[in-house]
């Protein structure tokens, strides 16, 4: 009689640290399959919509930046919260207020303001993000309070706030009555970087962020100290290290972080404030920091991933008929792929042939 | 009426963990009414073994028999149905229920409360075990809450009792009671099980034993036979280095601590009451007492990470620093080591280097850069002179054995060269070479003019390395004692709390002004 068995391995296993991630990819790949199969639809053009369109051509992968842009930002800023155990689920309303911040700073441009304008406004998305997650992290430092819920109802209460303004003070008097603001003047555009490509400085700004971020985490002692407070909080009291400040860092950085990408966003490929702004790029992002485990160079490549997952859901969408929520159901499939394969990380799968015993998985 | 039938027989058991052999070909035979000891060191597969009587770990190879037939025991219920019952060395009772109402939870459904209350009452006056069912266990001491738990093993009338570590938590007066208890058990023919490393007490209580080393048996015998030092050949395959001892160059105060008062933090925690000391340049200050007295709520606020102290209330070279962080006391030349060493004394996950900079700045740049290189040579230093077995500076913490991790923590913090030296538990969970080791570099220190505080649960310990002794108790501090005036029944008594006020108060009196 033959039957699988987990057994814990003397030490996290390197091989699968980097294993697991593929293994949830190829995972994801094949249940959609099934799924297409499920929903009648020819499983190859499925998959050719999620992985083969997106990189087809030069716009393509353009237009795959655009996305990944908005998420690796995101991403960058919560891992520096989830390596420090501070839960901010909420990314997505501090992704909404700065791009509100943002919005309002662009709606005083008028066609005489410099170009310089556009500082102005990423630096009004900063602050707008660093200060819807400092209530989050006051009422945690003051109070106690959970940073997972209050976090994450702030999200609800941002997206509210959002509908507020463009139903009210922000909307467009020419506008025929729609919720929107009127469409910002050409000097507040983030500048693109090439014709032909809505590609824009943003990503500069993404990639350089994930540069910073390694140089914070492994090379200085305030990222070590960060660290530690999520990894062991005894050992920090032990050294030293205040916790109340890593909460702090941990927060604002990840407000600045969404506040700016919400910035890029409405001055960039959204150019005025609408109840759309919110695309769930917060929430998704929260998925490219575990799949890319939180490690910059690791996160580079998910935000690529999770982008694809976006643009294959449109496509899916207009071109076989699928619902858009075919999206949410990819990046789902991902992250839970990705926590069952995280198991092979401590334990390692043992075929049991009674009364002989033989390994397999037992890779490095 | 001689049984020559085993009354437990085990034979070439083995059991291998992912990466350890815990036990191999392991054999081992216990007779009716015998107190057979089980001898070896942490980490020696005591534990394994016992798990596997008991029912709850399988062995891949071998065979139990229990009265002479083939047991399969397959988990605890089973065991105590055989009639095989476990006192565990970490108590498992509710502390918000009463006496009873614990005991009853392990009996059989049948009975009511009233008939244990009464069951409980008979066995504790035939054994002496003194204890009143309807208190509830949180005000009960550790002692009595393990006389609760061998009232509840022996309630299952076992023909084989198993007693891990019994005497960790016991004063010494308190391990005498228990002999007693177990000698009577015995010679109503009821076997014994008793793992310890505590070789004094396997020559006076055990009738046999059996020696572990590495997972495999290295010697059978009859301790009263036996010396220490050939248990300990038998137990760690050599006799450990003996200290030299050189009396103090005592110099000025470095650590005051001033009636110092502290409420617990919480509710398992301990007062602090009036607790004052002081340790000089160039002594050993050992803490002697049960855990769970209040040197833990001690440690903390004499390490900084409890700050709640008033500033005069712990003094450094006459400095007030009750209010400093643990930062702040390292940069006046203060190091401490922690009981618990993965996760406060060190990040498990993180590498050994990189567990430098918890307490040590040395390869960090002003402007806060980590300079990885000398890091990493620091971490190989320490490495090489604590003589730490681990696979190089970055392997993490967690991958290192306990002693291992202790000798490089200690490292890391004698390194440092301090000028007050704090150590909780020095070579709790540590083999027996390694603690020789670790006590020697603390005497080395000491030599160089450093003072040293050193919490302990094992008397030999700081009867060894102290130059002076203080014992804790319900929060508070005896006076200080000379290491060569103390005793062991002394102490023990003083661990109840029973030392004498009047001369307490003389003694501080003196040391003051002294």
């Amino acid at each position: 009689m033959m039957r699988l068995k987990l057994e814990s391995r003397a030490q996290n296993s390197a091989f699968w640290s980097y294993g697991s991630p593929v293994l949830a990819l190829l995972l994801t790949v094949v249940i959609g399959v099934l799924l297409f199969i499920a929903l009648g639809k020819d499983p190859m053009r499925g998959l050719q919509m999620f992985f083969w369109e997106p990189i087809r051509s030069g716009y393509a992968l353009g237009e795959l930046m655009v996305k990944a842009t908005p998420l690796l930002i995101i991403a960058l800023g919560l891992a520096v919260c989830f390596r420090s155990n501070v839960w901010n689920i909420g990314a997505e309303g501090q992704f909404v207020i700065g791009a509100l911040a943002a919005g309002g700073v662009a709606l005083l441009a008028t066609k005489e303001t410099s170009r310089w304008i556009v500082l102005a406004i990423l630096m009004a998305g900063m602050f707008g993000g660093m200060a819807w997650a400092s209530i989050t992290a006051f009422l945690r430092d003051k109070f106690n309070a959970n940073e997972i819920l209050v976090s994450l109802m702030l999200v609800y209460v941002a997206d509210l706030l959002l509908g507020y303004m463009v139903y009210g003070p922000l909307k467009d008097s020419n506008g025929f009555n729609f919720p929107q603001s009127k469409t910002f003047e050409a000097v507040t555009s983030i500048p693109r970087l090439m014709q032909g490509s809505r590609m824009s400085i943003g990503l500069l700004i993404a990639m350089a962020g994930a540069a910073g971020l390694w140089i914070f985490l492994f090379r200085t002692r305030a990222g070590f100290a960060q660290q530690v407070g999520g990894l062991a909080p005894a050992a920090a009291r032990y050294a030293g290290f205040s916790s109340r400040s890593a909460l702090w860092v941990a927060m604002l950085c990840s407000g600045a972080a969404a506040g700016l990408a919400g910035a890029l966003e409405v001055a960039g490929p959204i150019g005025q404030l609408t109840p759309y702004v919110p695309a769930g790029y917060g929430f998704a992002a929260i998925i490219v920091a575990f799949v890319g485990r939180l490690h910059p160079v690791g996160m580079i490549f998910s935000a690529v991933l999770m982008s694809m997952f976006y643009i294959g859901g449109e496509l899916a969408q207009s071109r076989l008929g699928l619902p858009k929520s075919i999206t949410g159901v990819f990046q789902g499939l991902l992250l839970f792929s990705l926590l069952a394969c995280d198991t092979l990380l401590a334990y390692k799968l043992v075929i049991k042939s009674s009364p002989s015993k033989s390994a397999v998985g037992g890779a490095a | 009426m001689i049984d020559l039938t085993p009354r437990l027989q085990l034979t070439s058991i083995s059991k291998r963990y992912a990466s350890v052999l815990a036990n191999q070909d392991v054999s081992l035979t216990v007779l009716p009414g015998e107190i057979h000891a089980l001898l070896g060191e942490n980490g020696a597969g005591k534990s394994t073994l016992v798990k596997i009587i008991y029912g709850s770990v399988k062995p891949d190879v071998g065979t139990v028999s229990f009265n002479g037939s083939a047991a399969h025991v397959r988990n605890p219920q089973e065991a105590r149905a055989l009639g095989i019952s476990m006192v565990f060395q970490h108590f498992s009772l509710f502390e918000t229920l009463s006496v009873a109402e614990n005991v009853w939870l392990g009996l059989d459904k049948h009975l009511t409360l009233a008939e244990v209350t009464q069951r409980i009452s008979a066995k504790a006056s035939e054994y002496g075990l003194d204890i009143d069912p309807s208190r509830p266990v949180h005000t009960l001491s550790v002692g009595e809450m393990q006389r609760v738990e061998i009232i509840r093993a022996l309630l299952t009338n076992p023909q084989l009792l198993i007693l891990d570590e019994p005497t960790s938590v016991l004063t010494p007066q308190a391990v005498e009671k228990l002999f007693v208890v177990l000698k009577k058990l015995s010679s109503e023919g009821c076997s014994i099980l008793y793992i310890s490393h505590k070789l004094h007490e396997i020559r006076e209580l055990c009738t046999a034993c059996t020696v572990l080393r590495a997972g495999k048996v290295t010697g059978h015998c009859n301790p009263q036979n036996e010396s220490n030092a050939s248990l300990s050949r038998m137990m760690i395959g050599a006799e450990p280095p003996a200290l030299e001892h050189r009396a103090a160059k005592v110099g000025d105060v470095v650590l005051g601590v001033h009636q110092l008062t502290l409420p617990r933090v919480d509710q398992f925690g301990m007062n602090l009451n009036a607790v004052s000391l002081n340790a000089k340049a160039g002594e050993v200050v050992g803490i002697a007492g049960v855990s769970g007295n209040g040197q833990r709520e001690l440690m903390y606020a004499l390490s900084g990470e409890d700050t709640r102290a008033d500033a005069a209330m712990v003094t450094l070279f006459g400095k007030e620093v009750g209010h400093l962080g643990p930062a702040q006391r390292r940069s006046l030349g203060v190091q401490f080591v922690p009981e618990e060493r993965l996760g406060r004394g060190a990040v498990p996950s993180m590498g050994l280097a990189h567990n430098l900079m918890l307490t040590r700045n040395d390869a960090i740049s002003k402007m806060g850069w980590i300079r990885t290189k000398d890091l990493a040579k620091q971490a190989d230093g320490i490495i090489a002179r604590f003589k730490v077995k681990a696979s190089g500076a970055q392997a993490t913490a967690k991958s290192l054995s306990g002693g291992n991790l202790q000798k490089f923590i200690v490292g890391r913090e004698i390194d440092a060269q301090p000028k007050l030296f704090i150590v909780s538990q020095p070579t709790w969970g540590v083999d027996v070479g390694a603690a020789a080791q670790i006590r020697a570099e603390i005497l080395a220190l000491r030599d160089a003019g450093c003072a040293v505080l050193v919490v302990s649960e094992e008397l030999d310990e700081l009867f060894e390395i102290s130059d002076r002794l203080h014992v804790m108790a319900k929060g508070q501090l005896s006076p200080s004692l000379k290491r060569a005036d103390a005793t062991v029944s002394l102490v023990g008594e003083w661990m109840s709390g029973l030392w004498p006020t009047a001369e307490a108060l003389n003694s501080v009196a003196s040391e003051v002004a002294a």
